[in-house]
């Protein structure tokens, strides 16, 4: 496409960067509603004039999934909103999604042309726009998959990266099952990430459109106990499989006082709130219980939501603890900002290293420690020093650790041949391709802790590659090996 | 869906389920349990897989009426469905044979021990069993526990049916005069679990007890199953649910599992008014 924007650039550099409309802090800290509603069309439309439609759109290398960013701003110059997400979705099947959750400051808009001498183009809102146009309008149409191939691949995990591979595979016309363990789809997106974030509306919608592709969902089914992945292959007759399982074992710092009531992993504290809707109790049964005074430990977008739920619940006082300084924080700057505004306390250089409880084990207080940066460590970041004679207090009822996740183990316990690394990560190549024939992996479970769209990049580059791998087990008339499944009758209607 | 084929009601607040679950039914080992959720909204609990039936493709639990999620599971009939069931779960019971072994139920957790005690008989080990509660009402599986032991007691709180006490009354009289009882596995309320773990450290008896921490998925998720065993955090769901007794700080996970007591009963008291709206025929 030409460009079709009749502006010269200089006349696009003087259109500010459009904001997103958002709830004020002093309302949407009380409410699980989303904060920010996006652009509206009037914004849009303004935002996508500022896109200097470079001949050499850099921002594309700078999206993990490589959406043509260029092309699907230029469809919204023209007002073929609908035109523009589906042109995202031939990269990238969950807009809505990644609209609102994905690094873009970091990621498509950082290398943005625009952004060398002014605000870049925020690509981001742009693609939640445009997928949230064409939800309010219900005028999403599922692609017409042309070939049905008779080669089944199972994906073990409802999260980004495995819905991410489910729905590249359903379009090449693969037989998809995706086997989720929890009772709802979307792995991360269902118990990680707040409403307020996410709405479940959003996800809900965007994986039955993965539905609708003709994937077939298996929840309560944990792989490695229900089923194994030989049984996948010898029972089933899968032909490949993608594990996307992610990394749901929280840690602990492992500091005296973890076992008291009052102290949760953010895994536990958001899964309770997220998937198990407490904040709804009593109208829900799952209980949470959160002080007027709460501490989040940790400087990620986990303690990030951790600390901002916790505010939506009630606390008076919500202090994120962070050992390093603001500026060390991985958390995403727009977390960070929503978190400060919103009435966070911010205690940075802190190191907790004692939880305090009373007799009846109820925490009373979290016992810290100033540190100072010293020299940068293997991570190139100043390593923290502790600061002797500088211990003190701080009172709270609740303290939610946020300082790591892991893989689950159990996949990698009940599948021999895996190459399992030192940090308990499933080991694979550029290709997403594990030590074992046939196994392909992505996401956390193979980076550690990482994003829904690197997570989503790896789900896709793997059904890339099942797609060869399948195609190279076709004989020359297009057969497969077949092996009959054995336990469709078993099948849980 | 996981219909309900079976119900059978073992006393006043005790019933067991039989339930369609074939994957669960082909994996399940003794030792193992499911996490379920009964409606929409409400809560994942853990619950122990007393049986399973590979051919019919179900398995068997037997749950006491005690909480919110229990009670609303106790309304539901033969036909019905339970909306989710996930399994099996932690780790099989290690079965070996001892020689002989004390094989202790306490109230409902009898119903975790049998499948145990059967497993451990079949592996050729001599069976001596407890079957204790706090009144006669609560004592279940008598007769089952006692087919496969050599010599059974049952205790009663209130000395309203057998031998009044608890638990490690027999127990002490068994290690005293058994000399070749080489472990005790011992499921039920945590200060009855803690008894026996005292007492048979005394005597050095291996113990095995089954530990019901507070669970959210079951899976080595929420970390909120910790427990501390030999000073060592372990996860219950994943790593356990058993472990060695003597091992075990109790008074942490007892403290640990108050956590929500006060909330649990309003939840509680929120599902008798549910019982009472559905006696009067108001709709919820």
């Amino acid at each position: 496409m030409n460009n079709v924007n009749p502006m010269k650039p200089s006349e696009r550099m003087k259109l500010t960067r459009q904001a997103s409309i958002e709830q004020t802090p002093e309302d949407r800290n009380k409410n699980f509603l989303e904060v920010s509603s996006g652009l509206d069309e009037e914004r849009a439309l303004i935002e996508a004039k500022r896109c200097l439609e470079c001949k050499n759109p850099v921002c594309i290398e700078g999206c993990p999934v490589t959406i043509d960013i260029r092309t699907f701003i230029q469809l919204i110059l023209q007002k073929d909103y609908i035109g523009a997400v589906n042109k995202i979705r031939e990269a990238n099947y969950l807009p809505a999604i990644c609209g609102r959750v994905c690094p873009q400051e970091s990621q498509c808009e950082i290398v943005c042309t625009l952004g060398k001498k002014h605000d870049p183009v925020a690509i981001g809102k742009l693609e939640r726009f445009v997928a949230d146009y064409e939800l309010a309008h219900n005028l999403f149409v599922a692609p017409v998959i042309t070939e049905h191939r008779d080669q089944k691949v199972a994906i073990v995990g409802s999260g980004p990266a495995g819905l991410t591979c489910a729905a590249e595979l359903a379009k090449l016309g693969y037989k998809v099952t995706i086997f989720e363990a929890l009772h709802a789809v979307g792995g991360v997106l269902r118990y990680g990430i707040p409403e307020f974030r996410l709405p479940r509306t959003i996800l809900d919608l965007e994986t039955d459109r993965i539905k609708s592709l003709g994937v077939e969902i298996y929840p309560n089914f944990v792989i490695g106990r229900t089923a194994t992945v030989d049984e996948l292959f010898n029972e089933w007759g899968f032909g490949a499989i993608f594990l996307g399982t992610g990394a749901g074992t929280p840690t602990f710092m492992g500091i005296p006082g973890e076992s008291l009531s009052g102290v949760y992993s953010a895994n536990e504290y958001l899964t309770r709130i997220n998937l198990m809707k407490a904040y709804q109790f009593p109208d829900s049964d799952t209980p949470i219980k959160v002080g007027k005074e709460i501490a989040v430990i940790g400087g990620g977008n986990t303690a990030m939501d951790a600390v901002r739920t916790s505010l939506r619940l009630g606390a008076k006082k919500a202090y994120l603890i962070y050992r390093r300084s603001r500026k060390e924080m991985p958390a995403r700057e727009e977390e960070v900002h929503h978190a400060e505004e919103e009435g966070v306390e911010f205690v940075m250089l802190t190191n907790p290293i004692r939880i305090i409880g009373d007799a009846n084990g109820w925490v009373t207080g979290i016992e810290c420690q100033k540190m100072e940066l010293g020299e940068p460590d293997e991570s190139g970041r100043r390593k923290p020093i502790p600061v002797k004679g500088s211990e003190y207090v701080i009172p709270v009822q609740t303290v939610i650790e946020a300082v790591g996740q892991k893989p689950n183990p159990i996949i990698q316990s009940t599948t021999s041949g895996l190459e399992v690394s030192k940090r308990s990560t499933v080991v694979v190549n550029d290709i997403q391709l594990t030590s074992r024939e046939g196994i392909f992996a992505g996401g956390d479970l193979t980076r550690g802790g990482a994003t829904v769209i690197l997570a989503m990049r790896d789900g896709k580059i793997a059904a890339e590659n099942i797609h060869k791998y399948l195609l190279s087990k076709l004989d020359g008339k297009g057969n497969i090996d077949h092996i009959e499944s054995t336990v469709q009758e078993q099948k849980l209607q | 869906m996981f219909s309900i084929i079976e119900k059978e009601i073992l006393s006043s607040t005790i019933t067991k389920y039989v339930i369609k679950a074939p994957f669960i039914a082909r994996k399940r080992k003794a030792g193992n349990f499911i996490m379920l959720r009964v409606v929409e909204n409400g809560e994942r609990i853990p619950i122990t897989i007393v049986d399973s039936d590979v051919s019919a493709g179900t398995i068997t639990i037997i749950v006491q009426a005690i909480g919110k999620t229990t009670k609303l599971l106790a309304t539901k009939q033969v036909g019905d469905a339970i909306l989710d069931v996930v399994g099996p779960l932690g780790m099989p019971t290690p079965i070996e044979n001892h020689g002989a072994v004390v094989c202790i139920g306490g109230g409902v957790g009898t119903a975790e021990v049998f499948p145990i005690a059967r497993a451990l008989k079949d592996a050729g080990n001599t069976i001596y069993s407890i079957v204790g509660a706090r009144s006669k009402d609560l004592i279940i599986l008598e007769k089952e526990m006692a087919a496969l032991s050599k010599e059974s007691f049952v205790t009663t709180d209130d000395g309203s049916y057998g031998r009044k006490g608890i638990v490690t009354d027999p127990l002490k009289d068994l290690l005293d005069t058994n000399k070749d009882i080489h472990a005790v596995y011992a499921i039920g309320p945590l200060p009855m679990m803690k008894a026996v773990s005292n007492l048979t450290k005394k005597y050095g008896t291996k113990t095995l007890v089954s530990l019901n921490a507070i669970m959210v998925d079951g899976t080595g998720m929420c970390g909120g199953c910790r427990v501390s065993i030999g000073g060592q955090m372990k996860f219950a769901c994943v790593d356990g649910p058993e472990f060695d007794a003597h091992l075990v700080d109790f008074d942490e996970l007892i403290m640990r599992n108050r956590t929500y007591v006060d909330l649990e009963k309003i939840s509680e008291e929120r599902c008798k008014l549910l019982e009472l709206a559905d006696v009067a025929g108001v709709g919820r």
